[in-house]
């Protein structure tokens, strides 16, 4: 009779459960909620903290307002930032996918040992951190006249895309059987042209998973981008607000924050539906 | 993979060349091992220029002096003997150890709890853990401007709420960021807050791969819930569980952005990181040389995790 529990001690169990994942979800989510909050307050309900004991911090004691919404779009430069950060994702996709749609299907097919040490290989250079290299990167920068400009930056993140993608990509071609393309050779393709008729279309979900991936890497990006850009007009989103939208002393926390959730929400929402994949590729190895 | 004997058989113009007939490039090309080394060419060029000639430039940078806008001196270990000397230096070392492993340890934890009780169902599931993973996927300088919000002495949040509650008399708050014990309490806790889904998640997926009847028969035989879990569940966990502690230990040891911009590596350095540090010597300062050797320092931890993971990796 051990396996059946009381139903004192069943309810007591769900009871528990419930309360931890409330924690955890309370954990998660409550800086979001004072982005919000501080997005749509109106400035004089926003900075009463030291006046006004009987003032509920939690809640909008005046109407909510857009102001800072449009102080943010009408006199910040986060939508040059927008702009910038979206050209530099695009053309770093671009030069991802040349290099690691190849790279990714020749490691899947290539079997033995040098495959398979390249392929790990390949992972492990993902993990050399930016942090190690921005400053050789910088003097490289200069010395290529490309400080303060955008190129640097498109030129140095398919450091990271490539190896991170090109092991996503390994993953998914491994999962398609050699037949997809060997039938194709049979009736006279060539390997490329089966690639590019049979393999490629059968991939779709994987390429659109790696091009998340990219943008969001991009997106994410801080050291690099501090270190090469300068001038505020050229800066990226994840740069810019953090140090330009400061300005002196005062910190504009309402379109900070108004910054920081509108940046988030297309990521967020776009993230979820490929994280399944993310956490497969990632794993690979580790379950069987 | 796919060995059907009869496509095996079937691809003759895949493999050698056959015997008697003159070299043709073509044919030699389609070969898969020729192709294959030929696609991967390009890709690893670049990654060998871009990542292996910047790091040998970096071990250059750290023999030299090297002043913004002057000529290089070489040195030596001379470098490397000014960071041995500097006390900040020093501290920022122990600092980056201290806030790796407690946020380490905590992500681990709080993790394997998160992955423990998503596997059960429940209603709304998909939704919480879409919640859940928010920190995650929102981009780290931003949710960290964020905290620095939440953390204002005056107006932030946690003194908001301290005093919501009459805890603290007015702006008489923790300051969060400016006394430096509690600085390196809120980095570490901001870094776990945004690490903890991912152990979570990808715990989780390595949960939901431990099939039921081993459950079933190990409660047959008698195994109550924490027998299960010690004999079972974690032993199975084990390869997740190091990859994804390897893979943040990495990532927090060479974290950057979230004490750049949380505190900026203060008060008095409390929460200068071995990344921060190098990053204000070699830019800020504009010590290229003291800033490569700063970045060096962190290749051993590097070396160290990377030889772990790889022996790991071609083990399972």
């Amino acid at each position: 009779m051990a396996a059946a529990l009381s139903p004192v001690r069943r309810t007591a169990a769900v009871v528990v459960h419930r309360a931890t994942i409330l924690f955890f979800i309370a954990f998660a989510i409550f800086p979001f909620y004072w982005m919000v909050v501080t997005s749509f307050k109106q400035n004089a309900d926003l900075y009463v903290g030291a006046t006004n004991v009987a003032h509920n911090p939690f809640l909008f004691n005046i109407p909510p307002t857009l102001d800072h919404l449009r102080i943010l779009f009408g006199q910040t430069l986060y939508l040059t930032w927008l702009r910038n950060t979206l050209f530099v994702g695009l053309v770093v996709v671009g030069i991802t996918l040349l290099l690691a749609v190849p790279a990714g299907y020749s490691l899947a097919r290539l079997t033995g040992r040098w495959g398979e040490r390249l392929s790990i290989g390949i992972f492990m250079t993902y993990l050399v951190p930016s942090t190690l290299l921005f400053i050789p990167f910088s003097r490289l920068v200069s010395l290529m006249q490309l400080q303060n400009s955008l190129w640097s930056l498109v030129l140095i993140y398919p450091t990271f895309t490539v190896p991170f993608c090109t092991w996503l990509l390994m993953g998914f071609f491994k999962s398609l059987p050699r037949e997809v393309e060997e039938s194709a050779m049979v009736d006279g393709c060539s390997r490329v042209g089966a690639i590019w008729r049979m393999v490629l279309p059968l991939s779709v979900p994987g390429l659109l998973t790696v091009v998340i991936f990219a943008l969001t890497l991009v997106i994410q990006e801080f050291v690099y981008s501090l270190t090469f850009i300068s001038s505020v007009q050229r800066m990226t989103v994840s740069v810019g607000v953090p140090v330009a939208l400061v300005r002196g002393d005062v910190y504009y926390w309402g379109s900070l924050m108004a910054a920081c959730l509108i940046t988030s929400i297309p990521i967020a929402v776009v993230y979820n539906f490929f994280l399944d994949r993310f956490i497969a590729g990632f794993t690979v190895g580790a379950i069987k | 993979m796919s060995t059907n004997p009869v496509l095996e058989a079937a691809r003759p113009a895949t493999r050698a060349v056959p015997a008697g007939r003159p070299f043709r490039l073509r044919e030699w090309l389609e070969r898969e091992a020729v192709f294959s080394w030929l696609m991967l060419t390009p890709p690893l060029l670049f990654l060998l220029a871009f990542l292996g000639y910047p790091f040998c430039y970096g071990v250059y940078l750290s023999f030299v002096k090297r002043p913004v806008a002057q000529p290089a001196t070489f040195v030596g270990l001379g470098n490397f003997v000014n960071l041995w000397n500097d006390a900040i230096f020093w501290q920022a070392v122990w600092n980056t150890f201290r806030f790796t492993a407690a946020a380490t340890v905590l992500k681990l934890v709080g993790g394997l709890g998160m992955a423990l009780v998503m596997h059960q169902n429940f209603k709304l599931k998909g939704m919480t853990r879409a919640l859940l993973l928010l920190p995650f996927i929102v981009p780290t300088v931003l949710s960290t401007v964020a905290w620095q919000w939440i953390f204002d002495p005056g107006m932030g949040m946690f003194n908001r709420l301290l005093m919501f509650f009459d805890l603290v008399k007015q702006n008489q708050g923790p300051s969060w960021l400016g006394n430096p014990t509690l600085a390196m309490v809120s980095v570490i806790l901001v870094n776990t807050w945004r690490g903890l889904p991912f152990f979570g998640i990808t715990i989780l997926a390595g949960l939901q791969t431990i099939p039921d009847e081993l459950m079933e028969s190990a409660t047959i035989d008698g195994a109550g819930t924490w027998a299960r879990f010690r004999y079972v569940t974690l032993p199975l966990l084990m390869p997740v569980i190091f990859i994804v502690t390897t893979f943040s230990i990495i990532f927090t040891f060479f974290d950057f952005q979230l004490v750049y911009v949380l505190t900026g590596g203060g008060p008095a350095n409390a929460t200068h990181l071995m990344a921060t540090y190098a990053y204000s010597v070699g830019m800020s300062s504009g010590q290229l040389g003291m800033g490569s050797a700063a970045a060096l320092a962190m290749v051993p931890v590097l070396g160290v995790v990377l030889l772990m993971m790889s022996s790991y990796v071609r083990r399972a």
